[in-house]
């Protein structure tokens, strides 16, 4: 942590971030498939120290009846940090970021969502943060979205995420905690990669339209990266239950 | 079936050049800013934009500084959608979309620094100014974000507080009788556009925003863009990104004019 009036070196002149990385290297990024058992789809993602748990509820009857809508499925998202998942004990009920958050997540992947296919019923998405470290909403993103599939929703696409800072004047990608609170930018970004199409943007420090547009691009080749991982995960699930049910039929 | 009607026909209008209440794709509704129509807050501001109204209030109080920034002092943004600004406004705790406008406001006003928080101290670590910003819409017809951004930033430039002094006790004493200005650095600007079909439209009328894919928010300082906010249940592409981000800097220019003038002028 910085101390006021002490500026951290984030990044040395030779372009290595404090923990080894160039500005286009996102961190060791691990992704699991249908992890808990009670949800219709889940999984479990590793970036670096950032760590998630995702779930997916549903198609299920809405409760209360009358949020239904005739014509799509409602799509519910809660994005919640534990309290010990961050330095300070955090109460646990939900923030006024956490709100903000679970709402920009769920416009993040409902572009993704064939929603017309289940008039009158409710997708849940719940997401916990167990170990924050930075880019948490984008690791909740990339969680979330592999959970959604998992659980055999219909989607057009999945969605990927990465974010984007500036720290000590350059752009790095998959800002962790340090970077975030000492560096000069944030800049939270998803994508239906295969589409090329953008679901989530908020940028939060100042810069010019040039440093957006290389920005985007930065994280959007990050982001296709990402999207190979989640798709692996997925194939890992299949392969893992074919395993398991060709032991089943020997036994 | 109606959104799917109105849709049908903003989207029509949209492809030769229209909006469904007879404004250009990038032109903003009237608007007229009103300032200290609050005697009894610091400041105040009334904005209309087209239909929509909102209002923003500062008032003052010394609080203690947070742990972290001893010698800053506290800015707070907070909105509420009133049921007296829409038949689709409840009474209760601010909901996600108050929530997130009183959030994107508050990082626009942060990042742009646009109150020089460290001049709002008054004992190190002991007291300082804190800055309350409330936010009330009035009149919802689309685009609460902007103007609620105009009122709050209005409210902001001509607010008058009070001075505080330490007497040699120690003690902070507030001199109501003397007002000074709030120590401002920069004028931050926000501008909305969303995306309808493939067309980008700047100030969504209510009309638009109920049939709208997806808005793009960006707050504007000295040229340079210091928040984004997508929002909405579809997506963008990066061209029509961009090009929304450049549509909303010129509109922010010429916001920024009108602020200018209107804060000069009383």
């Amino acid at each position: 942590m910085s101390v006021k009036g002490k500026e951290l070196t984030l990044i040395s002149p030779d372009g290595r971030r404090l923990d080894g990385r160039r500005p286009d290297d996102i961190r060791e990024l691990k992704i699991k498939a249908g992890i808990l058992e009670n949800a219709g789809g889940s999984a479990y993602v590793e970036l670096g120290n950032t760590k998630i748990y995702a779930a997916v509820y549903g198609p299920r009857e809405v409760h209360p009846r009358h949020l239904a809508l005739p014509n799509r499925a409602v799509i519910r998202c809660r994005y919640h940090m534990t309290p010990f998942s961050v330095e300070e004990r955090k109460s646990p009920a939900p923030t006024r970021r956490e709100i903000e958050l679970s709402k920009v997540i769920r416009e993040s992947l409902t572009p993704a969502i064939i929603v017309e296919q289940f008039p009158f019923s409710a997708i849940d998405i719940f997401i916990e943060v167990i170990n924050a470290d930075g880019s948490t909403r984008c690791a909740s993103i990339i969680a979330a979205s592999v959970a959604l599939a998992s659980a055999g929703i219909p989607m057009k696409d999945l969605v990927a995420a990465c974010s984007v800072g500036k720290i000590n004047g350059v752009l790095v990608l998959d800002v962790t905690d340090v970077e975030d609170k000492n560096g000069e930018v944030d800049m939270s970004f998803a994508m239906m990669p295969n589409r090329n199409e953008i679901t989530l943007l908020q940028l939060d420090g100042v810069l010019s339209l040039e440093e957006i547009e290389r920005a985007i691009s930065m994280t959007s080749k990050a982001c296709k990266e990402i999207y190979e991982k989640q798709k692996s995960a997925l194939k890992e699930k299949y392969i893992e239950l074919r395993k398991a049910v060709e032991e089943g039929a020997r036994t | 079936m109606m959104p799917k009607l109105k849709r049908q026909e903003i989207v029509d209008l949209l492809s030769s050049g229209r909006r469904i209440d007879g404004r250009g794709l990038e032109e903003l509704r009237a608007l007229e800013i009103r300032c200290r129509t609050v005697k009894n807050a610091e400041g105040s501001a009334e904005v209309r934009l087209g239909k929509t109204l909102a209002i923003a209030g500062v008032k003052t109080s010394v609080g203690t500084p947070f742990a972290d920034t001893p010698n800053m002092g506290v800015m707070i943004v907070n909105a509420e959608f009133l049921p007296i600004a829409s038949p689709t406004f409840e009474p209760g705790p601010p909901d996600e979309n108050a929530i997130e406008l009183a959030r994107v406001i508050d990082r626009g006003l942060r990042r742009a620094g646009m109150i020089d928080l460290e001049q709002l101290c008054i004992v190190p670590g002991k007291a300082v100014w804190e800055v309350w910003i409330d936010i009330y819409a009035l009149n919802h017809d689309g685009n609460l974000m902007d103007a609620s951004a105009l009122a709050a930033v209005a409210s902001i430039l001509t607010a008058e507080m009070p001075k505080a002094m330490v007497n040699e006790k120690g003690e902070v004493m507030i001199n109501k009788s003397e007002k000074q200005k709030l120590p401002i650095k920069s004028i931050p600007i926000t501008v909305t556009i969303a995306k309808i079909g493939d067309k980008l439209v700047a100030d969504p009328s209510l009309d638009e925003e109920e049939v709208a894919d997806a808005f793009l928010t960006a707050t504007f300082v000295k040229d340079n863009v210091c928040a984004i906010q997508k929002r909405g249940e579809k997506s963008l592409t990066a061209e029509e990104t961009l090009r929304a981000l450049q549509i909303a800097r010129q509109r922010a220019r010429e916001l920024l004019k009108i602020v200018k003038e209107v804060v000069g002028s009383g």
